[in-house]
């Protein structure tokens, strides 16, 4: 089988654009995407593209070109984008076509998520009683995982504080101005223990990749980043989710373990071989917790590794490195796809200020989201 | 004949039971004896039977919510005051979220057992509606 490349790459800063919609940004991720490749829009053989909120993105075809290709919209939550890449890595790795584009975009109204009760198949006194809001979950998530594991309050705010300044260097990022660990710690206080500073923001954004089979990365010349494995996974019995009345006692594992499981075996390697990553960041301790479900410490060990600085742009194994969802906002249908355009800048040399050093050769990115979905990508060149 | 004040509407019927030791009502799977909560309804409540649910537990988890939900769904009055909500594990049974109740932020603690009680949520237009909640063990109410 062949593998599949990422030959082009394209964002449309994130955070907030008044006057452009979710679509607009979509539009001209996907162009600059192409630019990149060094293809144009009547050479895309296919796409897969989605947003959360923002409409359907087949609908970008009467703004790039009616080529007439097939173009399958994906929603499916945090892991839109993911899937969106899955699914046109899996069409190139079949043999079926040889170029073709993901892309992922939305645009959400200020403030918190606001869900009904009714459309997550729950009861209206859910609602009600003021128990469905996402930040509890993050919260309660975290309070149960600090409280068995050690971790310290101050280890949150190293890691917002890490991601801010990260973001300084990444153009498109949201939030570009470094955040003081005093400040992010003694902010006002959203649901114990997260500040405002340690929450991600619902915001705008787009992001596109053209894919290749390998001969045809060849052809076009460029640096070949590979796509070693991409998986997704869905929720196990025993998880802990979003919008959760109740809990079995008996406790499982996660979607992003399994999904991280299932893309490093693909992969053929292992977490210590990964040399940046890009992990879902809702929050700082969703950054905390899933250093260690997608295998890259033990539980505990995040209080270590934070505060020797093994996560910054130089340490051992950087994470978030253009300041992630804190720093970026979470344009649902774009976000996940970010992580992969960070990554591909990381291992093309091209991250500037905060590129890693060392010519990084292995990259994985992971995102996660209501009602437990998790995606995994490795890179590699 | 003595005026009292007519007792407030349950939030949702077949929550709790309504009595001095009230007890949450569960489903427990006709299959796999797994138990979740509330009891599900329709037709994928045929696959379970309601259960009580014991009366104590202890603390999950927790954190405070400090900023008034959006109303739509919340139901709690426009001035706003901070409450806590956690997750209550009922051994060997579910483990629950709720409300907590009658304890200071800063003395919420996991592991901390806790005791069902039925606690009233006001509304800015009409009576207030009754809910369940968490509170320490052994509080004593007048």
């Amino acid at each position: 089988m062949s593998d599949v490349c990422i030959v082009g790459i394209g964002i449309h800063r994130f955070g907030r654009t008044p006057d452009l919609s979710g679509l607009d940004m979509g539009v001209a991720a996907a162009r600059t995407a192409l630019g990149d490749a060094g293809v144009a829009w009547p050479d895309i053989q296919f796409a897969y593209g989605g947003s959360d909120a923002s409409g359907n993105a087949d609908t970008m075809v009467s703004r790039l070109g009616m080529t007439g290709i097939q173009f399958i919209n994906v929603k499916n939550g945090c892991a839109t984008g993911g899937s969106a890449l899955a699914s046109a890595s899996s069409a190139i790795r079949a043999g079926e076509y040889d170029l073709g584009l993901a892309v992922g975009f939305d645009k959400h109204p200020r403030g918190a998520f606001d869900p009904r009760p009714a459309e997550w198949g729950l009861p209206e006194w859910y609602g009600e009683a003021g128990l469905m809001l996402t930040t509890q979950f993050f919260a309660m998530k975290l309070t149960r995982y600090m409280a068995l594991h050690g971790i310290s309050t101050r280890t949150l705010g190293r890691v917002a504080e890490k991601s801010f300044l990260n973001a300084v260097h990444a153009p498109h990022a949201w939030r570009r101005e470094p955040v003081d660990i005093e400040t992010i710690l003694s902010a006002q206080m959203v649901s114990d223990p997260l500040t405002k500073y340690m929450f991600c923001s619902p915001a705008e954004g787009a992001v596109a990749l053209v894919l290749a089979s390998e001969a045809k990365a060849r052809q076009l010349g460029g640096p070949m980043i590979r796509l070693k494995a991409v998986a997704m996974r869905t929720r196990p019995a025993g998880s802990f989710e979003v919008f959760a009345p109740s809990l079995d006692v008996a406790r499982g594992g996660s979607a992003t373990t399994n999904a991280s499981l299932a893309a490093f075996t693909a992969a053929g390697i292992g977490p210590e071989d990964i040399d940046v990553a890009q992990l879902q960041d809702t929050e700082v301790g969703a950054e905390i917790m899933h250093m260690a479900e997608n295998g890259f410490c033990a539980d505990g060990e995040q209080e270590e590794w934070l505060a020797e600085g093994r996560t910054r742009i130089g340490g051992r194994l950087p994470v978030n490195t253009d300041g992630g969802c804190i720093a970026c906002g979470e344009p649902i249908g774009a976000s996940g796809l970010r992580q992969v355009y960070e990554n591909v800048v990381q291992l093309r040399g091209d991250g500037g200020g905060r590129q890693v050093p060392n010519d990084p050769k292995t990259a994985y990115s992971h995102v996660y989201g209501a009602p437990g979905v998790s995606a995994v990508a490795i890179l590699s060149r | 004949m003595i005026d009292t004040p007519s007792p407030a509407r349950p939030i949702a019927p077949g929550l709790f039971t309504d009595e001095a030791a009230p007890r949450l009502i569960g489903g427990r799977n006709r299959d796999s004896g797994r138990i979740v909560f509330p009891c599900p309804e329709g037709a994928e409540g045929e696959r379970y039977e309601p259960i009580l649910l014991a009366r104590q537990g202890t603390l999950w988890s927790w954190t405070v919510q400090r900023f008034r939900p959006k109303t739509p769904p919340y139901l709690g009055p426009a001035a706003f005051e901070p409450f806590a909500v956690g997750y209550v594990e009922l051994a060997d049974e579910v483990i629950v979220e709720s409300r907590l109740t009658d304890v200071a932020f800063d003395a919420l603690d996991v592991g901390m057992p806790l005791e069902l009680v039925l606690l009233p949520l006001p509304q800015d237009e009409g009576p207030a509606v009754l809910t369940f909640a968490f509170r320490p063990t052994g509080e004593s109410h007048a």
